[in-house]
């Protein structure tokens, strides 16, 4: 072997090394995320964390009870306003539009995707905060609804899309009409890759925190209806995480662990029920 | 190529009279009528003015070569072809006397069903594959017994009665296109249409359906589509050769496999091409 | 012979051409406007976000004209509006986060697209999966309790005596500014980096590889001088990509660049994004100009990103493209 040959291959073996190296400290990031989260999170959790109200500033104890109804009907909102335009949106795109409307929605969709979720929080500050003159869980919803729109839209189009052809041809030969064939066999077909879209875009909602600040603001105490400011999870974390006082900090882990633990756990069970098989078999 | 295409004076048989001797003489009855069909994707023409009649409660097979034209003319005949942008269809093609353009597509379909090239059950159970025409198309009461019914006549009863609610995704290849057999004659259609259905099934499965297709004869009028001039030749009563989008020959099938009266016929039958 | 096949896709949806009416009897029109209203909604969604923004920022468009991007005074109390410490920090931060996390991103999508075992990539994707979806005010939070502490016990005053010549590394360690915010970033995009780089270097044709590694090539030169080339163009899209998630990047930065409007040369030095300054200050704007001003920041971020996503979204587009060509030719 001459001596460049075995440079050669020493070069090749040493950088080889060095893209696993990589990929080890980029997973890595995650369990020490996780690790770090688990320590401090954990050791601050309790029960009155799920059932009491924040303290009054400078007294210890209390709990974000408060924060976590407040990110549900946050969430709420958002499902309701999110899911069904993405998911009627994209049967649109993927059973019934031409091309040029189809590329307008399709560019509108990624284009929404792309925007700074503080864009957003603006967008709905100014759509529903300023005409109502008051912040409030309905805006937080909105903002939060009008990021899971593109998400869903365009993953559920894929998953529509990928359904065989031979399918749709069977229930129209069985005398479907095509809206029919639609709501019978092709969502059926990918209700999974559909489910799965829905959760991720979910998921990704569920931790954002820059659309809530000027939209649902926050609240120390209960926010009745829907048109008062509300607490949210992810705003207690970053309001408690900037605080001086080290018990909010006990505090911020621990929502922290909760709603980390919620994300991550939603996109596992989306993953698992994609990968639990496709319904519809290969052609 | 271009002595194809000016063979407008190919000679078309309609087999008026009953094919052979061996089956007791009775008067053909004639189902569908396809008079001077010519088709087109965009600006390309796959059909050439094409006249046939298929006969009431027989199987009439279409051959010929890949790209022939013999898929797009069965897809016509339940206007499936509409489910491609473009294609435009001219001519006339009448089922009972009825142009089926001026029909409900959804109605004739239901009256003209197909089993397709590849078997397309639903992600559903066996049970509501089969239940799934009746279902759209409003059938209350006794859907069981019509499942029952069809999944007999399919031959396929007998396999799958005990796992009726298992998926349809279970079954074998050969089981899933009798399955989709089953869920065609579940409307209970005057015509079905089965486009290459043992193209992708094993030489047993496809025994058991060539079989199936013999039988389903009185229960409705059956139009395949053939790549192997053996099925045609074992399933059929008629036959009908099709080139290069042109209808070559159509005669009761003994007819065309032992004394075809066009020279492209018997080189096409006798393997010198396609 | 000419054939005439039609060539049918095999997954998709089915166009009609059946007559309105009868599509109308059986809903189809019906399933069809209301589908198209939803779709709709979408694009006017986006009409509108574009026309609020530029309506809102009418105000310091007309004051302050050009001048707003290249004067340096945020002074609120005498309506004195400049963007540029805001946008210095914007550009600095990512451009550290990029700097840091393109070769350690590359790196690991060359791991797990050219070296590991289809299912060790499969899981190992997995896991960075899960990490693009740990939201920011998690990393704000890790930042804020580990990041900045170590930054200033251990990592600042060591670069500090080691590259302290160099004007990036002087001044007094804060822990908090654009440097900590940069690697925050970095850690934050590292995940979209590898997970679209190893989309990319997947699609490059197999033949491309074999063909390299045939000719003696180690697996290493094959990758360095062929795959990568091959999927340069895509690669480049990945980390446009990154940089626009990096320029929105709202919590994480706000939490530990510092909050100051600095244009300094030293990365120790606290720092402001233009995030950052909307998040902390949109509520509090008095007066309309000030919010205004807030606005338009939102809107040259919104540009920013709109810009590189299109541009990214056009480079991955091309390179899985040309690697579709190639595998069937």
């Amino acid at each position: 072997m001459s001596s460049r040959l075995r440079w050669r291959k020493l070069v090749s073996h040493f950088m080889l090394t060095m893209t696993g190296l990589c990929a080890l400290v980029a997973v890595s990031v995650l369990f020490f995320i996780l690790g770090y989260l688990v320590y401090h999170g954990g050791t601050s959790i309790s029960w009155n964390f799920f059932t009491k109200l924040p303290a009054p500033v400078g007294e210890t104890g209390g709990g974000m009870a408060n924060a976590i109804v407040g990110s549900a009907k946050l969430l709420l909102l958002a499902c309701l306003l999110g899911v069904p335009i993405g998911f009627f949106g994209a049967i649109y795109l993927a059973e019934f539009s031409g091309g040029t409307v189809a590329f307008v929605v399709r560019y509108a969709a990624d284009l929404l995707n792309g925007v700074p979720s503080i864009v957003i929080g603006i967008f709905a500050y100014s759509l529903v905060v300023l005409p109502f003159k008051h912040f409030s869980t309905a805006a937080g919803g909105f903002a939060l609804g009008l990021m899971m729109i593109p998400i869903t839209l365009r993953s559920t189009e894929e998953f529509l899309r990928a359904v065989p052809r031979a399918l749709r041809e069977g229930a129209m030969a069985l005398g479907a009409s095509q809206w029919k064939t639609i709501a019978t066999v092709v969502v059926p077909a990918a209700y999974r890759g559909i489910l799965t879209a829905i959760l991720l875009a979910f998921a990704r909602v569920a931790g954002e925190t820059a659309p809530l600040l000027f939209t649902a603001l926050g609240n120390r105490f209960w926010s009745p209806g829907w048109a008062q400011p509300t607490a949210s999870l992810p705003v207690m974390i970053f309001t408690y995480a900037i605080a001086p006082y080290d018990d909010w900090h006990r505090q911020a882990w621990a929502a922290g662990l909760v709603l980390l633990a919620l994300i991550l756990i939603v996109n596992i069970i989306a993953r698992m029920i994609l990968s639990r098989g496709t319904t519809v078999p290969r052609t | 190529m271009a002595s194809v295409r000016s063979a407008v004076s190919v000679k078309i048989t309609p087999p008026v009279s009953a094919p052979t001797s061996r089956e007791p003489q009775a008067p053909l009855v004639m189902r569908m009528t396809i008079s001077k069909v010519n088709f087109y994707y965009g600006p390309k023409q796959v059909l050439f003015d094409i006249s046939l009649n298929i006969a009431s409660n027989k199987v009439t097979s279409l051959i010929g070569p890949s790209g022939c034209g013999k898929s797009t003319l069965l897809r016509t005949l339940n206007r499936m072809h509409e489910t491609v942008r473009s294609s435009r269809l001219e001519g006339d093609i009448l089922i009972d006397n009825q142009n089926i353009l001026a029909q409900d597509v959804t109605a004739l379909r239901r009256r003209v069903g197909m089993v397709f090239q590849r078997p397309n059950p639903f992600p559903k159970s066996i049970f509501d594959n089969v239940a799934y025409g009746l279902r759209i198309n409003g059938v209350k009461g006794s859907i069981h017994d019509a499942v029952e019914k069809s999944l007999r006549h399919a031959a396929l009863w007998d396999e799958v009665k005990d796992q009726l609610h298992k998926s349809a995704y279970e079954l074998s290849g050969g089981q899933q296109q009798r399955l989709c057999i089953a869920r065609g004659l579940a409307v209970e259609p005057e015509v079905l249409l089965l486009d290459e259905p043992c193209s992708a099934l094993d030489p047993i499965s496809t025994a058991k359906i060539e079989e199936l297709l013999v039988q389903l004869k009185d229960l409705c009028t059956i139009v395949i589509v053939t790549h192997n001039m053996q099925q045609a030749a074992r399933v059929s009563d008629f036959t009908a050769f099709l080139l290069t989008g042109q209808l070559i020959e159509f005669s009761p099938t003994p007819q065309l496999f032992t004394t075809p009266s066009d020279a492209r016929t018997e080189a096409y039958i006798t393997g010198r091409f396609g | 012979m000419a054939t005439t096949t039609t060539t049918v896709p095999s997954a998709g949806p089915i166009a009609g051409s059946r007559s309105f009416l009868s599509r109308l009897r059986d809903g189809d029109e019906i399933a069809r406007l209301v589908t198209f209203i939803f779709a709709g909604t979408v694009v006017i969604i986006t009409v509108l976000l574009v026309y609020e923004f530029w309506r809102e920022s009418y105000l310091p468009r007309h004051k302050f004209g050009f001048a707003f991007f290249v004067t340096s005074v945020w002074d609120p109390i005498f309506d004195k509006f400049g963007a540029l410490p805001f946008i210095y920090g914007t550009v600095v931060t990512a451009g550290i986060a990029l700097l840091l996390a393109v070769p350690l991103g590359i790196g690991a999508a060359i791991f797990l697209a050219e070296l590991a075992p289809a299912r060790v990539s499969d899981t190992l994707q997995f896991f960075i999966d899960l990490l693009a979806a740990v939201p920011s005010v998690i990393y704000g939070l890790l930042g804020v309790f580990i990041v900045i502490p170590v930054m200033r016990q251990y990592i600042q005053p060591a670069l500090k005596s080691s590259l302290g010549f160099l004007p990036f590394f002087q001044g007094p360690a804060y822990g908090v500014g654009f440097l900590t915010a940069g690697i925050v970033l970095a850690i934050m995009v590292i995940p979209y980096i590898i997970s679209v780089s190893r989309e990319v270097l997947i699609s490059v044709p197999r033949d491309q590889r074999e063909a390299a590694l045939a000719l003696g090539s180690t697996r290493w030169e094959s990758t360095w001088k062929v795959v990568l080339p091959f999927a340069r163009t895509g690669i480049m899209g990945s980390i446009f990509l990154a940089l626009a998630r990096a320029l929105g990047e709202t919590m994480a930065v706000t939490m530990v660049i510092g909050n100051t409007p600095t244009i300094s040369a030293s990365l120790f030095s606290p720092g402001y994004s233009i995030a950052a300054v909307i998040a902390n200050e949109f509520t509090e704007a008095t007066g309309d100009l000030y919010l205004q001003s807030l606005i338009e920041l939102g809107l040259v971020l919104f540009l920013l990103t709109f810009l590189l996503n299109g541009m990214a979204r056009l480079l991955i587009v091309v390179t899985s493209q040309r690697g579709s060509e190639m595998g069937q030719a």
